[in-house]
């Protein structure tokens, strides 16, 4: 089961307080117009794939070439865009915009995103080496590396030697990390612990591939359109409900209404008869008397 | 507000805690809970704060001193703490500094703090 990932952007980092009393560091990720931009299918691509777009980019700074990409897809121009493979079963239609809601709190996922820059760093800091010591006679290279490599036999330092060099800016994913919570109403998605990249970044993530693909998953994705449906399905089902109970309300009134009436009209014959007796007796009387 | 102070803001707002106006130098009593096996009871722990850190938000925390059968303890609490049942000022202490990491190499006499008798309560933010 292969479903589209998201595109997000890194909001920040802040704490949870659970009502077990434990602390959580999350990391705050932002899904911001997260919408389908195109499909690969294995007519024509040979493989199956969206691809999606995120944040929103003037359309006077975005290429011809986008900005036409875009019109064809019938979305506003995007800030990111990013392909992720799905089954063939999975592919999500055009221009559907992707809720918060795919993903739900306790499922891993992966994270990958670009690392922050640390320009050129030493072997310490670079590979976690252990410089030279302190004193004894080591002057001046504290956090040098050491030895890199052997003598005149090979006669040179082995390729991929761990060295000073430029580190991070490179691209990471960091695996299994646990969703803590989700706000599909901002588009927010919580995630326990550290995810690569600055602030402001876009990072995407994705079902963790080392864990059992979770069961309640929304195949083929969280599907704004397919919320607002079911909000609206439940709303029409309110309605209706509601449109039941005022007219069973109705016939229950008219009902009584009519059973009143009735006992109206019923006492009002009872009276007439005894008021019919009442003359009779009396025209009786009054023939007696004569 | 941008979207992690909102985020704080909210989260303190559904916690509810009414947190005292307490700096270094008061000594407080902290309502803590303890989970035995399967039930929670509310241990006390009263001390000096010797130190308020990274501020009244939802990060902040406070550190409690105090000499327990002669060896001196010291606690971290999370200000936000769900496990913190109460905190309330038991007396003001007369400071002037921020941290009082001082008082680790004070013992006795020396390790005592004035009280504040000219404290004033903080007016309430509208």
């Amino acid at each position: 089961m292969m479903r589209s990932g998201v595109i997000a952007k890194k909001v920040g980092m802040t704490r949870l307080f659970l009502e077990d009393g434990k602390q959580v560091p999350v990391t705050v990720l932002q899904l911001d117009g997260l919408q389908v931009v195109a499909q690969r299918t294995t007519e024509k691509d040979g493989y199956t794939a969206v691809q999606l777009g995120a944040g929103s980019a003037k359309a006077k700074r975005t290429s011809k070439a986008m900005r036409g990409h875009f019109a064809t897809a019938n979305v506003a121009p995007k800030r990111k865009v990013a392909e992720f493979r799905v089954d063939a079963e999975n592919l999500i239609n055009v221009g559907e915009e992707i809720t918060a809601d795919h993903y739900f709190a306790g499922q891993f996922v992966d994270v990958s995103g670009t690392s922050i820059g640390k320009g050129f760093a030493g072997a310490m800091k670079r590979h976690n080496f252990g410089g030279l010591r302190a004193s004894h006679g080591v002057s001046i290279s504290h956090r040098s590396h050491g030895s890199t490599g052997q003598c005149q036999d090979p006669g040179r330092v082995f390729k991929g030697k761990k060295m000073a060099g430029h580190m991070g800016a490179a691209r990471v994913t960091t695996q299994n990390l646990q969703v803590v919570k989700t706000d599909s109403e901002r588009g927010l998605i919580m995630i326990k612990g550290a995810v690569p990249g600055s602030k402001g970044g876009w990072v995407t993530i994705k079902d963790a591939v080392k864990k059992p693909f979770p069961e309640n998953a929304i195949l083929p994705a969280a599907l704004k359109s397919a919320a607002e449906e079911a909000a609206k399905a439940a709303e029409e089902a309110a309605a209706a409900a509601a449109a039941e109970a005022e007219e069973e309300a109705k016939r229950l009134a008219e009902e009584q209404a009519a059973a009143e009436e009735a006992a109206l009209k019923e006492a009002e014959a009872e009276i007439d008869a005894e008021k019919g007796e009442d003359a009779g007796s009396d025209a009786e009387k009054k023939e007696g008397d004569e | 507000m941008d979207l992690i102070a909102q985020l704080e803001a909210e989260q303190i707002a559904e916690l509810g805690k009414d947190i005292p106006d307490f700096k270094a130098g008061d000594t407080i009593r902290v309502g803590y809970k303890v989970t035995e096996g399967t039930r929670t009871r509310v241990q006390a722990y009263e001390g000096v704060c010797i130190s308020r850190k990274n501020g009244a938000g939802i990060a902040g925390s406070f550190t409690v001193r105090k000499i327990s059968f002669g060896e001196g303890v010291e606690r971290v609490f999370p200000l936000y703490s769900t496990n913190i049942e109460s905190i309330e000022v038991v007396r003001r202490g007369k400071v002037r500094r921020a941290k009082l990491y001082y008082l680790r190499s004070r013992r006795g006499k020396s390790a005592r703090i004035a009280e504040d008798t000219t404290y004033k309560p903080l007016k309430a933010k509208a």
